[in-house]
């Protein structure tokens, strides 16, 4: 595998919209070539290379390249933006939509990433090792396609709205959350191991969702079902169980419907 | 000898209301007598007669004084302002006609700017959540017609809309409902005791930012399933009393306002009264509206949909239209300081706006186009007045039910004044030269 590693040099004024920083863009260029792409601030359109310094040349394909994102890259959006190999690693924070519709590969993020994160994710694995912004793993605006599929772990706290019209996938959150989780979600997993706030697995219609802290206003219409003793993560407890959303749509498999489920640590 | 122009547009706002009476002297310069109109519209149409007007645009000084220009410089600065800026910020539009929002989204264009509504601070989460899942709507003469079931959800009609109930709402006598306010049943959903809500057959004092909870209570109460004993303060008893009264109209309409758009859960909230609506449909006909504030944010929301597709923070930077609030969005542009230019018409920020956003007004270059006095022409570096529209110039603009109705032009501006139509068109040709577009 070989690594390109971007330093930043320049910090941009406003934003700095960066969708071509991934292994898919960089795939089979020279560290010269990297530095010709498109990054845009405002209306402006430049180069990489005005902004960051660039060593190193990528691999053949996206399987064989590794980028490091090194210095100050808090103004910087669309990290990893649409990544299907290869990896991302960003040494400090970032801004909004950090690996927003990647579909594979992996991307690690030793900071905190603004909201938007994994936004439609349809695989791979993404790690932020700091806090997670809002809008984590959900759909983008207006779609009703969520994350179908990979895997995200936050290691610190997560916003509001995380896995919004979920399909599949796992999301796992080490610390707290904020309003709303799984809203509308069709599928997945949602492990929270902190507390949640409230209108969690509002308007749900398929999926699980496991909180092992406190949840402060349960919504109406999750019914009790009775506690199970289950394995998740590696964690052996008792959960209260939960099924709903009672006043959404359900489908139904094998004359059975089907509700979500939401499974809270006793 | 003076004249009466009758079937005038209230031109404040979302009702829209088409039946004032307006007396100007004869030769038309003066606005004498308001008829009609309810008070924040007379005293709307009455201003515009203020002796402090300012007439002249007026350039912000270093020393705080400000600096009387004329029309053709204080284009000359927007342009050069908008033309220069890696990410301007064109924000307001609520206040004034589709025309000079037209004229606008050119100038948008050519600059590739970020361009926003008021809908920003109001219903933009209305309209998230109408992209989300759809709006079963209809038009307000319907429901002043067929409605017997009128719920006013975090809103209070009373004194932001004064003439909505009575138009429309509650004490018409329309087709289907000829015994008024005896026809309907009246439900408020409101965490305070409001006027709205004394008047109200069923008031649910809602524990605040727990609508999102009510909602969904509602949804389980129609398909008759199992609810915990209270739901945002409210006992289930009453919650499924509420549900069989909804069912049991004939018609029903929900109008909902700020206190559930702009409070915890925000366009879930609207998401989930509109599934609400839904749900009712398979027992009865219901309909759901929001209470659009301004005159013509409604109208604004139109502009934007039939020229860039989005109804409003549509982010044209890349020379395509974007659109996802939270990233697009004006508060979250000025706060995060992703913009480098400001431009206001029609509407206030200054006044709405969180301080973390005014404040950024400082920083970069802003211009305020507004035939008032307000914070935010206090803060721009430019303020540019302008005639009133609906009172001394007409144009189109759209009720809150998406109805189109022409403002008319009652009274002459005071000399020498142009429209937002013209100062803009002004600005477009400019902005054309100086960025080389044809």
């Amino acid at each position: 595998m070989e690594t390109v590693t971007i330093t930043m040099k320049n910090p941009p004024a406003l934003y700095l919209e960066a969708d071509n920083v991934s292994p898919d863009a960089f795939a089979g260029k020279t560290a010269a070539q990297i530095a010709e792409l498109h990054v845009h601030e405002g209306n402006v359109t430049s180069t990489l290379g005005k902004y960051f310094d660039v060593s190193g040349n990528a691999g053949a394909t996206a399987v064989d390249t590794k980028i490091i994102v090194k210095g100050d890259v808090k103004k910087v959006k669309y990290l990893g933006f649409k990544m299907s190999a290869g990896e991302l690693v960003v040494e400090g924070s970032t801004d909004l939509y950090a690996g927003a519709w990647m579909t594979g590969g992996k991307m690690l993020v030793k900071g905190n990433a603004e909201g938007f994160a994994a936004t439609a994710m349809k695989g791979g694995e993404l790690v932020i090792e700091g806090n997670a912004g809002n809008y984590l793993g959900a759909a983008y605006r207006g779609d009703w396609r969520g994350m179908s599929g990979g895997k995200i772990l936050v290691k610190g706290n997560a916003g509001s709205d995380i896995g919004m019209y979920m399909l599949g996938g796992e999301i796992i959150v080490n610390g707290n959350v904020d309003v709303h989780v799984c809203t509308h979600a069709e599928g997945g997993k949602v492990i929270i191991k902190g507390n949640a706030k409230s209108k969690v697995g509002g308007q749900m219609v398929d999926g699980t969702i496991y909180v092992f802290g406190s949840i402060d206003t349960m919504m109406p219409g999750f019914k009790p079902a009775g506690e199970i003793e289950l394995e998740v993560d590696g964690v052996k407890a008792k959960f209260a169980h939960y099924i709903g959303d009672m006043g959404e749509r359900h489908k139904k498999k094998k004359g059975q419907i089907v509700y979500a489920n939401l499974y809270k640590k006793i | 000898m003076t004249k009466t122009v009758t079937d005038v547009i209230c031109p404040f706002c979302g009702t829209l209301c088409d039946d004032l009476e307006v007396v100007v002297s004869d030769d038309g310069k003066q606005l004498l007598e308001v008829y009609n109109a309810c008070v924040i519209g007379t005293e709307k149409f009455l201003h515009s007669q203020s002796k402090d007007r300012v007439t002249r645009p007026r350039m912000h000084q270093p020393d705080g004084t400000w600096k009387e220009i004329s029309y053709d410089e204080a284009a000359e600065y927007t342009a050069q302002m908008l033309a220069k800026a890696k990410k301007p910020l064109m924000f307001g539009w609520s206040s004034t006609n589709c025309e000079a929002q037209s004229v606008g989204n050119e100038i948008a264009e050519i600059t590739r700017a970020c361009c926003d509504n008021t809908a920003a601070t109001c219903h933009g989460t209305s309209l998230i959540a109408i992209q989300d899942i759809g709006l079963p709507s209809c038009t307000l003469g319907e429901i002043k017609n067929r409605a017997d079931r009128v719920i006013f959800w975090g809103c209070n009609p009373a004194h932001a809309h004064p003439r909505h109930m009575s138009r429309y709402s509650i004490f018409p006598r329309g087709f289907f409902t000829g015994k008024g306010q005896m026809s309907r049943k009246l439900i408020v959903v409101d965490p305070r005791v409001t006027d709205t809500a004394k008047m109200a057959d069923v008031h649910l004092q809602v524990e605040q930012g727990k609508d999102y909870e009510l909602f969904d209570a509602l949804r389980v109460a129609f398909k008759g399933e199992w609810l915990p004993d209270f739901v945002a303060g409210i006992p289930k008893e009453k919650i499924r009393e509420v549900a069989d009264m909804m069912k049991s109209g004939r018609f029903g309409i929900i109008f909902f306002g700020m206190g559930v758009t702009q409070s915890l859960g925000k366009n879930h909230n609207i998401d989930a009264a509109i599934a609400v609506t839904k749900d009712l449909n398979e027992y009865t006909k219901f309909s759901i509206m929001p209470m659009r504030g301004h005159y013509n944010v409604t109208g604004s929301g139109e502009v934007f949909g039939w020229q860039f597709g989005f109804p409003y923070a549509v982010d044209l930077t890349r020379g395509f239209a974007r659109y996802n609030p939270g990233d697009t969005s004006t508060i979250d542009l000025l706060v995060r300081g992703e913009v480098d230019a400001m431009f206001t018409i029609g509407s206030d920020p200054g006044a709405h706006f969180p301080i973390s956003a005014v404040k950024q007004f400082a920083h970069i270059p802003s211009v305020c186009i507004d035939p008032h006095l307000t914070p935010t022409s206090g803060v721009s570096k430019l303020h540019v007045p302008v005639a009133f529209n609906g009172v001394e110039c007409g144009g189109n603009c759209y009720r809150m039910d998406n109805v189109p109705i022409d403002c008319r032009k009652v009274v002459e501006p005071p000399e020498g004044m142009l429209t937002d139509e013209q100062f803009l068109i002004k600005v477009r040709d400019r902005v054309k030269q100086l960025k080389g577009a044809a």
